[in-house]
């Protein structure tokens, strides 16, 4: 069970994810942004959140064009497990893996505090661990975490049951309060809430654990 | 020769900074301004001769880099 954390410049959550993916049992290499290719047998690419090229110019644009982005597009190609958090659901947006974009918080302010959200749907390897009756609480901390999609997509996504996660109480202006999807094949899943910021004890908070044993498990068992 | 590009969010994409920089206008009097949108100007220097090519090339930068076209519209001016 091999996962490849990608680092761009300015990932400031990359350690957090390796910790949180080796503890359900993940062997986790750190894959630089320049690399052009991922290490064989990578069962999971996941990349992680933070300011990755300082926001320049739009969030996720420029490390959406960086050497290692094509092997991770290869990746999804081949049918393979990615997540994105945070600047990880930006980037793989401006990649084309997911659809829509993510624009600055409406109430424009940079937001970071715990939230409350409804996992959507159980069918995904990534929330199916989750009770869909309950609620569940992650940390989120962006100021472009504000989805946006047009009409057609926000219909797939309802029609192929392809939200994975809203919120609640909407906190920045998502539409359909939507903070987090899946890729029409169910492998690939950007959110900008932050499990790796609850998955152990230390961090008082343990609602991120299942997110992470759903994944070891789907990808053990292939 | 040098080349501006501009870039807006599509209309009915929401702009809440030009939203917030509206009510920074209204705030210090000038009440009669009821839509601000921002966006983005872009100019570089480029080699090459050929216009019609030189803006080929930069509608393949903007399509690959410089906008986003789910929510972005843009302008190239070749100067």
């Amino acid at each position: 069970m091999k996962a490849a954390v990608i680092v761009f410049p300015g990932s400031n959550c990359d350690r957090d994810l390796a910790i949180a993916l080796e503890m359900v049992g993940f062997e986790v290499s750190k894959i630089w942004h320049k690399d052009s290719e991922l290490d064989k047998g990578i069962d999971l690419v996941a990349i992680p959140g933070g300011f990755s090229f300082g926001d320049y110019l739009r969030v996720g644009a420029i490390a959406a064009n960086s050497p290692i982005c094509n092997s991770i597009i290869s990746h999804a190609e081949r049918g393979g497990y990615i997540v994105g958090i945070c600047n990880g659901f930006q980037i793989l947006t401006e990649t084309g893996l997911l659809p829509g974009a993510l624009l600055r918080n409406s109430w424009l302010k940079y937001i970071c505090k715990t939230v409350d959200l409804n996992v959507e749907t159980a069918n995904s390897i990534f929330t199916k661990k989750y009770n869909l009756s309950n609620v569940i609480r992650l940390p989120i901390a962006h100021h472009d975490g504000n989805y946006n999609a047009d009409v057609s997509d926000i219909e797939k996504m309802r029609d192929q049951d392809l939200i994975a996660f809203s919120y609640c109480d909407n906190p920045n202006g998502s539409i359909e309060n939507i903070a987090g999807i899946l890729s029409s094949n169910r492998r690939v899943l950007g959110m900008m809430p932050h499990p790796e910021r609850a998955s152990e004890k230390a961090h008082g908070n343990l609602d991120g654990v299942g997110f992470f044993k759903g994944l070891v498990e789907a990808v053990s068992t292939t | 020769m040098k080349a501006r590009i501009k870039i807006m969010l599509k209309n009915g994409v929401l702009d809440p900074q030009g939203e917030a920089i509206k009510h920074a206008l209204n705030n210090i009097g000038f009440e009669n301004v009821t839509g601000v949108r921002q966006g983005k100007v872009i100019e570089l220097e480029i080699d090459g001769s050929d216009k019609g090519q030189v803006r080929s090339e930069l509608d393949k930068m903007c399509n690959k880099l410089l906008a986003n076209t789910v929510i972005e519209n843009f302008e190239i001016e070749i100067l």
